[in-house]
């Protein structure tokens, strides 16, 4: 049986665990009202955009004279994985069911045939991935020091992307992220951004006849870029409130499993206690009985 | 005829304006263009530029840049990549956008087609005269 020192420190030691966890589940738990806060401002403009992309897409999309972001590029041998994970740990499932969906699609790819490319941004998912698809690895964006997720920082990771894609360096790209739900519900999702597809959301366009403004084909391919990056954009939003509800359930869980080890390591510091007092007095009556 | 159209200003990051609006002048991609109620159905890409807004309670300005407008029967919406009200732009902002003007002007200036060397020595131009308008 443990001495009474030893278990009075283990109580201590958890102790100040659940005071830290749950510590970190409240400031989880106030940036995830600001990060889904942000991610409800951004949607009306995400969900315009792709309204009027799809209805461009339906009647430009299919000619040859389409933009190759839209088209792509006739082949689908090269594939980019852009996994897009946290930067900090402790928060539970959430950036490992992202690697695992990615490794999945990656090993999928793989035995077809196709060249796989990974670009990972946020450093959680890197050091996941590295040891299966470490010699993938094509380039890392670094959110660290990022305080508050901009658009302009998808703007750059769009821009990363775009040029290598110009540069022909591959043919199909698909966003690994999150979606948020709710706290306890995060659902990792593969979306594919180029070539484009657009879902239309609204629907309710389709009737209208537009002029353009200069052309159609001026106006994709002027657009077709941006929603790269509203892609991205709506991408790392979801993955910030996923990622704040996911380390808050994984604290709440964290805070509970302390409080019960604590309640079990005190019963059995009685016990003890009492066992110890117990002998004592044993100890005493007896020796003055052998007086 | 209806004097007032649903106005909608948004950039990824929020929700800017969302109001009744009687004519909102737009800097298109081919030129500005001021879009009161009834409009044709149009479709613009926005160039940087200001976009000014009057409404029956006051007009009201944004600078914008990038990004398009979507004119139908019963409202605009501008969708702009970056969307900033008047009072709040400073001296910081308008020289990022010279000088992206310029940045884009002197890669143009590389390559042999003129007509886009004149759109971009005029982008440039314009930014630098919105600064001067502005008393910046």
């Amino acid at each position: 049986m443990p001495n009474l020192k030893d278990l009075k420190n283990r109580i201590e030691s958890v102790k100040s665990t659940r005071k830290i966890t749950k510590a970190m589940q409240m400031v989880a738990a106030a940036k995830l009202r600001r990060a889904q806060e942000s991610a409800e401002a951004s949607r009306p403009y995400a969900e315009r955009f792709n309204a009027v992309m799809a209805g461009l897409a339906a009647s430009v999309g299919g000619s040859d004279s389409a933009p190759k972001l839209l088209r792509g590029t006739g082949s689908d041998d090269v594939h980019l994985l852009v996994v897009m994970t946290a930067e900090r740990g402790l928060c539970g499932g959430f950036n490992s069911s992202i690697a695992k969906l990615a490794r999945v699609k990656a090993e999928e790819l793989r035995l077809k045939g196709k060249t796989v490319k990974v670009l990972t941004v946020g450093k959680k998912g890197r050091d996941a991935l590295k040891r299966d698809l470490g010699d993938l690895f094509v380039g890392h964006v670094d959110l660290s020091e990022v305080k508050r997720l901009g658009y302009t920082n998808a703007q750059d990771i769009a821009k990363d992307v775009l040029s290598r894609f110009d540069g022909g360096e591959f043919d199909v790209a698909t966003i690994f992220y999150s979606k948020f739900v709710n706290v306890v519900t995060q659902i990792p999702t593969a979306q594919q951004v180029i070539p484009a597809s657009f879902e239309d959301t609204e629907g309710d366009d389709s009737g209208a006849v537009f002029d353009y403004e200069p052309s159609e084909e001026a106006i994709l391919a002027d657009l077709l870029p941006k929603g790269v990056a509203t892609a991205v954009f709506s991408a790392l939003l979801e993955n910030g409130a996923s990622e704040q509800g996911a380390r808050m359930s994984a604290m709440d869980n964290a805070t509970r499993n302390a409080g019960e080890m604590i309640d079990k390591l005190t019963i059995q510091f009685n016990r003890s206690r009492q066992a110890v007092i117990t002998n004592e007095l044993i100890e005493i009556i007896s020796g003055a009985e052998a007086l | 005829m209806a004097n007032t159209m649903q106005f909608d200003l948004v950039s990824p990051e929020r929700s800017l304006a969302s109001l009744e609006a009687t004519a909102v002048q737009i800097p298109g991609a081919d030129g500005d263009m001021t879009a009161m109620p009834d409009h044709a159905p149009t479709i613009t890409t926005l160039r940087p530029g200001l976009l000014k807004v009057e409404a029956p309670e006051g007009s009201s300005e944004y600078l914008v840049t990038g990004g398009f407008a979507q004119i139908n029967g019963d409202g605009l919406s501008v969708l702009a990549e970056k969307a900033i009200p008047v009072a709040e732009v400073t001296r910081a902002h308008l020289d990022q956008l010279i000088e992206d003007a310029r940045a884009s002007h002197e890669a143009a200036k590389g390559g042999d087609d003129q007509t886009i060397v004149d759109d971009a020595a005029k982008l440039l131009a314009d930014m630098e005269a919105l600064g001067s308008h502005m008393s910046l």
